[in-house]
């Protein structure tokens, strides 16, 4: 009988310290879930969701506090990979957080830009660059489209483009399987 | 430990799946290879290669000799491109282009003066031989040589194998596979002579112990001319093996796995196992760059189909249109239907015949209807595995088709996706008719765009967290800067506390001096009684005085 006891009560006190150790040696810094999501989300910091930025919207779903369907730029899509991540039912996304557009992004028209810097203060991503008093240009490969700097411009000469599609972008079609066109048969065999 | 060499087998092997296809050379090789004219305008692509488009170095209305370098490549993995004419320049911008898309991409435009000036390359090397081999690379690199295979890849950066690797094997790729395309023979026909040097030049800038030309054996001619040739100069340095005439035993890894019966590893290159593979035109391009001082500002190009009158093989300028080929070729026939780069299985339709001829053109087929496939419904995958059985790699092509149909991004990369060359076996053989390589081919693209998304917004990611961590940074500078100001100003309150203590100290002082000098005056203190009588009575008298003025 006390040996039983006695055997239980060290084999307690070892798992005891086992798991005590394993709880400091291991522990998981930050919340592993608020990265995944973060990763998700497109990154153009864009706000729309009603958060701050992309990773304050991340931890607000990983709370619960959001839902899935407020990210614009993310579209369909990214909710879709937002529900699969999540293991929740897709929602159609949320029109008063606006509507999913193609890819644009801002272009200063520099000859009425006066130099004021209220764009690159807004501007998420540092993609604005220039000096008081001096003209403000966009760097276009860096620009997330996120519309921020467009309300601050006391001259309104920032203008959101869409981004123009080139060779090195274009994308293959899905194929229409009902019926091989001759056009859309250019890789075919004879 | 160094890896165990390459051998050649003796006989080589049979590759996986693969089709026999009707070769249809032979009304392109009726004629002998001849020239194309010059044409009146060059359309000339900036990007003709992989890698990152040409920069223009001229201007619109600058005079260019034939041969002249007129937009120079910015990175490593890039080409620059040559005028191929003499002539002036007249346009640099956005024209159409050889491409699936069909859209328009950056090219120089050039009226030809019909004289063909040429300029000045210093790209010759006198005893090309003897010469370093970064010396070599650096010319094949400012020739603008690229594979001529199709790919495109710049040539130089394939002659480079690295520092810590040996090449035991060159491979000559000379198995032109694919049905109506015979530029290569006819290119080893005329000038086997070029060849064979372009191939010894390559050799010496690889260091590769063994050379190897692997070559269809439908293809006699060549052969008989090679051979010639090599025994001419009694050189038994490089090896020529006829591989068997199958549907794709020109690609890379088939003709390497036909020769040494070795496999590249999946995703690998053929450096991984000491290999390096050009294609024979290459070696041609690369022979007339450095003993001819030639760039690569011409190919062959097979004219062929039952849609132009005289089918040829000719020495086309790059940026030659398409129309004036046609038209050199006897123009169309009645029944042309189709217009397409490149050969029946992997080449693309062509829009209309104003797209330029580039350095990866090696055929253009003008199809008939009879040439032409079929419009035919799809019907669902019946699992027949018939396209498994053909596929040159060995794939599971109604898997990839499965996911591809599916957009199972994930899934179809594990069914190794990418390995794919998009031969067109699979989908010469489903008796479904479903366009299987279109369902690679937009599923490759598809991921590539997503890959690239996400590298972009984890760009943005980083831009922003850096963005809030200057903006933190920022405000704590801002709050030292504060702190430490207020801390400057406290020893001047010390000061004002010490000043005040001294203003009091001052007044004390002051209040002393007045408290003494108070006293001061007041010297009647000790007087004596007469003295005192005395000044009561002029004090009297003084105010009897003031008070009777």
């Amino acid at each position: 009988m006390l040996t039983a006891m006695l055997a239980i009560g060290v084999l307690a006190a070892l798992f005891g310290l086992l798991l005590g150790f394993s709880a400091i040696r291991f522990k998981v810094e930050g919340d592993p879930i608020v990265d995944q999501i973060d990763s998700l989300l497109p990154q153009t910091q864009c706000g729309q969701c009603g958060y701050a930025g992309c990773r304050p919207y991340a931890e607000a779903i990983a709370s619960g506090e959001a839902d899935i369907n407020q990210c614009p730029p993310g579209g369909e899509a990214g909710i879709q990979v937002l529900a699969e991540l999540l293991g929740v039912d897709a929602l159609p996304l949320n029109a008063e957080h606006g509507e999913h557009t193609e890819k644009r992004v801002a272009v200063i028209d520099e000859q009425t830009c006066i130099g004021c810097t209220l764009c690159i203060q807004a501007c998420p991503v540092d993609a604005i660059l220039g000096a008081a008093k001096q003209m403000h240009t966009v760097i276009e490969s860096e620009c997330t489209g996120c519309d921020l700097c467009v309300p601050p411009c006391p001259v309104d000469c920032i203008e959101m483009v869409p981004v123009k599609e080139t060779i090195s972008h274009w994308k293959w079609p899905y194929p229409e399987n009902t019926r091989r066109s001759i056009a859309a048969a250019s890789g075919e065999p004879c | 430990m160094r890896r165990l060499m390459v051998t050649l087998l003796e006989q080589p092997k049979r590759i996986h799946g693969g089709l026999h296809l009707d070769a249809n050379k032979t009304q392109s090789l009726q004629q002998p290879l001849r020239s194309a004219s010059v044409p009146g305008q060059l359309y000339i692509p900036l990007s003709q290669h992989i890698g990152e488009a040409a920069e223009p170095l001229v201007e619109v209305g600058d005079k260019v000799l034939k041969g002249q370098l007129i937009a120079r490549s910015p990175g490593y993995i890039s080409a620059p491109v040559h005028a191929s004419s003499s002539g002036k320049v007249v346009a640099i911008g956005d024209y159409p282009v050889p491409h699936p898309s069909g859209m328009h991409a950056a090219c120089i435009v050039i009226a030809t003066d019909g004289e063909d000036r040429p300029a000045d390359t210093r790209l010759r090397m006198d005893d090309v031989f003897n010469a370093d081999p970064a010396d070599i690379r650096q010319r094949v690199r400012d020739a603008g040589i690229v594979g001529l295979g199709g790919a495109g890849f710049p040539a130089s950066v394939k002659l480079n194998p690295g520092p810590d690797r040996e090449v035991d094997l060159l491979v000559i790729n000379a198995a032109e596979c694919e049905p109506y395309i015979s530029c290569d023979e006819a290119l080893m026909c005329s000038r086997p002579q070029e060849i064979l040097d372009g191939v010894r030049i390559m050799r010496h800038a690889l260091n590769a112990s063994q050379v190897v030309i692997g070559i269809e054996d439908n293809m006699p001619t060549a052969l008989v001319q090679l051979q010639h040739c090599l025994d001419q100069t009694g050189a038994s340095d490089i090896q020529l093996t006829p591989v068997p005439t199958i549907y794709p035993a020109g690609g890379e890894k088939q003709l390497i796995y036909a020769l040494t019966g070795e496999e590249v590893p999946s995703q690998g290159l053929p450096i991984d196992l000491g290999i390096v593979c050009h294609n024979v035109g290459t070696a041609g391009a690369i022979a007339r760059a450095l003993t001819q001082g030639e760039p690569l500002i011409s190919r062959v190009v097979t004219v062929t189909g039952e849609g132009v009158r005289q089918p040829a093989n000719l020495e086309v300028r790059i940026g030659t249109p398409v129309a004036d080929l046609i038209e050199e070729c006897g123009g169309y026939t009645d029944d042309v239907a189709r217009l397409l780069m490149g050969g029946p299985m992997m080449g693309f339709s062509l829009p209309n015949d104003s797209v330029p001829s580039i350095k990866t053109t090696n055929c253009i087929l003008a199809a008939s209807y009879r040439e032409t496939p079929q419009v035919t419904a799809a019907s669902p995958c019946i699992r027949c595995s018939d396209c498994a059985d053909v596929c040159p790699v060995s794939l599971l092509p109604q898997q990839l088709y499965w996911y591809a149909h599916a957009r199972n991004f994930d899934q179809i990369q594990d069914y190794n996706l990418f390995d794919c060359i998009e031969c067109g076996c699979c989908a010469q053989v489903c008796p479904s008719h479903i366009p299987l390589v279109q369902y690679y081919r937009f599923a490759k693209t598809e991921i590539w765009a997503m890959e690239s998304e996400r590298q972009f917004s984890d760009m943005s990611r980083q831009r922003h967290e850096f963005r809030i961590e200057r903006l933190e940074r920022e405000k704590k500078a801002l709050e030292e800067r504060r702190a430490k100001a207020r801390k400057a100003l406290k020893p001047k309150v010390g000061d004002a506390n010490a000043k005040q203590a001294e203003i009091a100290a001052a007044l004390q002082r002051v209040k002393a001096k007045k408290a003494a000098q108070s006293v001061g005056p007041l010297n009647t203190s000790d007087l004596t009684e007469e003295q005192r009588a005395k000044i009561a009575e002029v004090d009297r008298r003084r105010s009897s005085a003031n008070g009777q003025p």
